[in-house]
């Protein structure tokens, strides 16, 4: 009797500000996920340094990778790919796990080299507690990115909206900063807004086109830094933090949800899923539950908290579907665009 | 012993293949382009060459550790640290980028300074001493203003070679200081080579995997002002 053979993916994920290196088991299943976090390091320059970001990486890319496999028990041997983060992301930090993903393919001969996107990684994350059903809807927010991506089938996506200004992550971290809460300000504002505050303040929202599924943060970040700037000037009765951080929130809240559910009806899709740092929010997350209770031939589905932000088990899950669909690296793997 | 060296540290992409203290392969690169994309198959190609393959053959991966440039380095580190890693046989030996420089004027007795143009006046420069046939630090690598160094360096009055490939845009001042002190070898001279780098490193005493980092010698501006910021709360 012939077994059926399992399928391990290594994982490498260095985009940003977190080291991280995890075995993925058939594309579903976490065999092993370590993530050195840099923030503490960061936390001093209020934000993400790159070059900073870059020499960290350089420091823990072969503890992790130990960690990564002690906790598996498991060898180099054992691996069928190996999938790395190509971008988009900071290029100096991309580079030291694309060429760490090479010396580790490259020094066993046989392992195949993926080129994951890290967008497709936030997407396949969800795939690592619950299978997908297509079409599926994507909402990717993070601090680099907005986009509504739908997907007819594995490995396939089509992005059907994305922002024209800042990301809605990017938002929050500035509108933080300006509240001068401390670095990473962007939970902080959800933190406060779950906390007693009241979404008294009347912020715009950009619709934008009507037919457009495209997002826009800028002139909200504007109208937040204006009012309490102004609030400021006139001195007087001071404009309560909580109250600020919930108002801004119910701006990008009620935007993301309403298009989100638009484009889900729009594209007749079985499932939604929520992907990246941004998903991770509360308030968030309430909304878009009470709204998709009403559409209950749509599946809404957020990924656990560790994994909304970023990790590399969701790295290995998307490169399972790459290396199932035959996809092969060079050893160019030349980077994409950042 | 087989040993692979790679030096990514600077303009030059350089990899090459030694067997016992004999160069087999060399392969060099002078054009300014990304070495991430270049890198690997270079190696393959070196490796290839020499009927070398990695899993069981490799004894020894050598390094440029810089100074140089930041990006550069760290793709040579980061692809050494983790084939040696990985492979558990071979030990990591890494080399400083000046050093590696310094013996291209191995023909000739005296001092030596290697360096390489880090911009608005300033290099990455060390300085060596070629003595019996053995070449060896004299003063740490650092990040220094040109002029300055060059007047450390009169103090010495003797005859200094000077190696880099940046050394024409530098050549009128470097004269203009030392006169008949400063020494400038033909330009094929300028370009680092691997093979030196292997051979190099055959002599050396390996690292610890996990702890090696590139010598970028400057702090990141944003953590030098940072530190500043730290001692002045600590003053007042
Ligand atoms: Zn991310």
């Amino acid at each position: 009797m012939g077994e059926i053979m399992n399928e391990y993916i290594l994982g490498i994920e260095t985009s940003c500000d977190e080291t991280a290196a995890a075995i993925v088991k058939n594309g579903t299943e976490i065999v092993s996920n370590v993530v050195a976090s840099q923030i503490e390091s960061h936390k001093r320059f209020g934000g993400v340094v790159p070059e900073i970001a870059s020499r960290h990486h350089v420091e823990q890319i072969t503890m992790v990778l130990e960690e990564t496999f002690d906790q598996a028990k498991m060898t180099m041997k054992d691996i069928d790919a190996v999938a790395v983060t190509e971008g988009p992301g900071l290029v100096g930090a991309l580079l030291v796990g694309v060429n760490a993903a090479k010396g580790l393919a490259y020094a066993h001969q046989k392992p195949p080299l993926l080129g994951v996107h890290h967008i497709a990684g936030h997407i396949y994350a969800n795939r690592l507690e619950k299978e997908f059903e297509f079409p599926l809807l994507a909402l990717v927010v993070s601090g680099g990115h907005t986009e509504l991506i739908l997907m007819k089938t594995h490995g396939s996506f089509e992005i059907i909206g994305e922002t024209r200004d800042d990301a809605a992550g990017e938002a929050y971290d500035k509108v933080a900063r300006t509240l001068n809460l401390p670095y990473p300000g962007g939970p902080k504002i959800d933190q406060l807004a779950q906390t007693g505050g009241e979404a008294t303040i009347n912020f715009p929202r950009a619709w934008l086109e009507e037919d457009s599924f495209d997002f826009s943060f800028s002139g909200l970040k504007s109208a937040v830094i204006n009012t309490l700037h102004n609030a400021k000037q006139k001195g007087g009765e001071t404009m309560k933090q909580e109250d600020v951080a919930a108002s801004f929130q119910a701006s990008v809240v009620e935007v993301l949800t309403e298009k989100t559910v638009k484009a889900a009806k729009q594209y007749r899709v079985k499932q939604v899923i929520v992907a990246g740092g941004v998903a991770a929010n509360q308030g968030l997350r309430t909304t878009l539950q009470s709204k998709f209770q009403l559409e209950k031939e749509i599946n809404l589905f957020f990924p656990p908290l560790s994994l909304c932000t970023d990790n590399a088990a969701m790295i290995a899950a998307a490169g399972s579907i790459a290396y199932q669909q035959g996809h092969k690296a060079n050893w160019s793997l030349t980077q994409m665009q950042a | 012993m087989n040993v692979l060296a790679i030096d990514t540290s600077n303009q030059v992409l350089g990899v090459a293949v030694s067997k016992n203290d004999e160069i087999q392969a060399e392969y060099t690169v002078n054009i300014k382009r990304n070495h991430s994309i270049g890198l690997m198959p270079a190696i393959d190609h070196v490796m290839r060459e020499t009927n070398l393959t990695p899993p069981d053959q490799l004894e020894r991966i050598v390094v440029a550790k810089g100074p140089g440039s930041y990006t550069g380095v760290r793709i040579g580190l980061s692809t050494a640290k983790t084939m040696a890693w990985t492979l558990d046989i071979p030990p990591i030996v890494a080399v400083s980028s000046l050093e590696l420089l310094a013996h291209n004027a191995r023909q000739q007795h005296g001092l030596i300074s290697p360096f390489f143009d880090a911009r608005r006046g300033l290099v990455y420069t060390g300085l060596y001493e070629n003595s019996r046939d053995r070449i060896f630090l004299k003063k740490e690598d650092q990040n220094i203003n040109l002029e300055q160094w060059l007047d450390e360096l009169k103090a010495y009055q003797k005859p200094v070679v000077f190696l880099s490939q940046d050394i024409r845009i530098h050549q009128s001042l470097i004269v203009e200081k030392l006169k008949n002190d400063a020494v400038i070898p033909s330009p094929i001279d300028h370009l680092p080579r691997p093979g030196i780098l292997a051979l190099l490193g055959s002599q050396k005493n390996p690292e610890a995997i996990h702890q090696l980092t590139p010598n970028y010698i400057r702090l990141v501006e944003a953590e030098a002002n940072w530190l500043k910021e730290q001692e002045k709360k600590q003053n007042d």
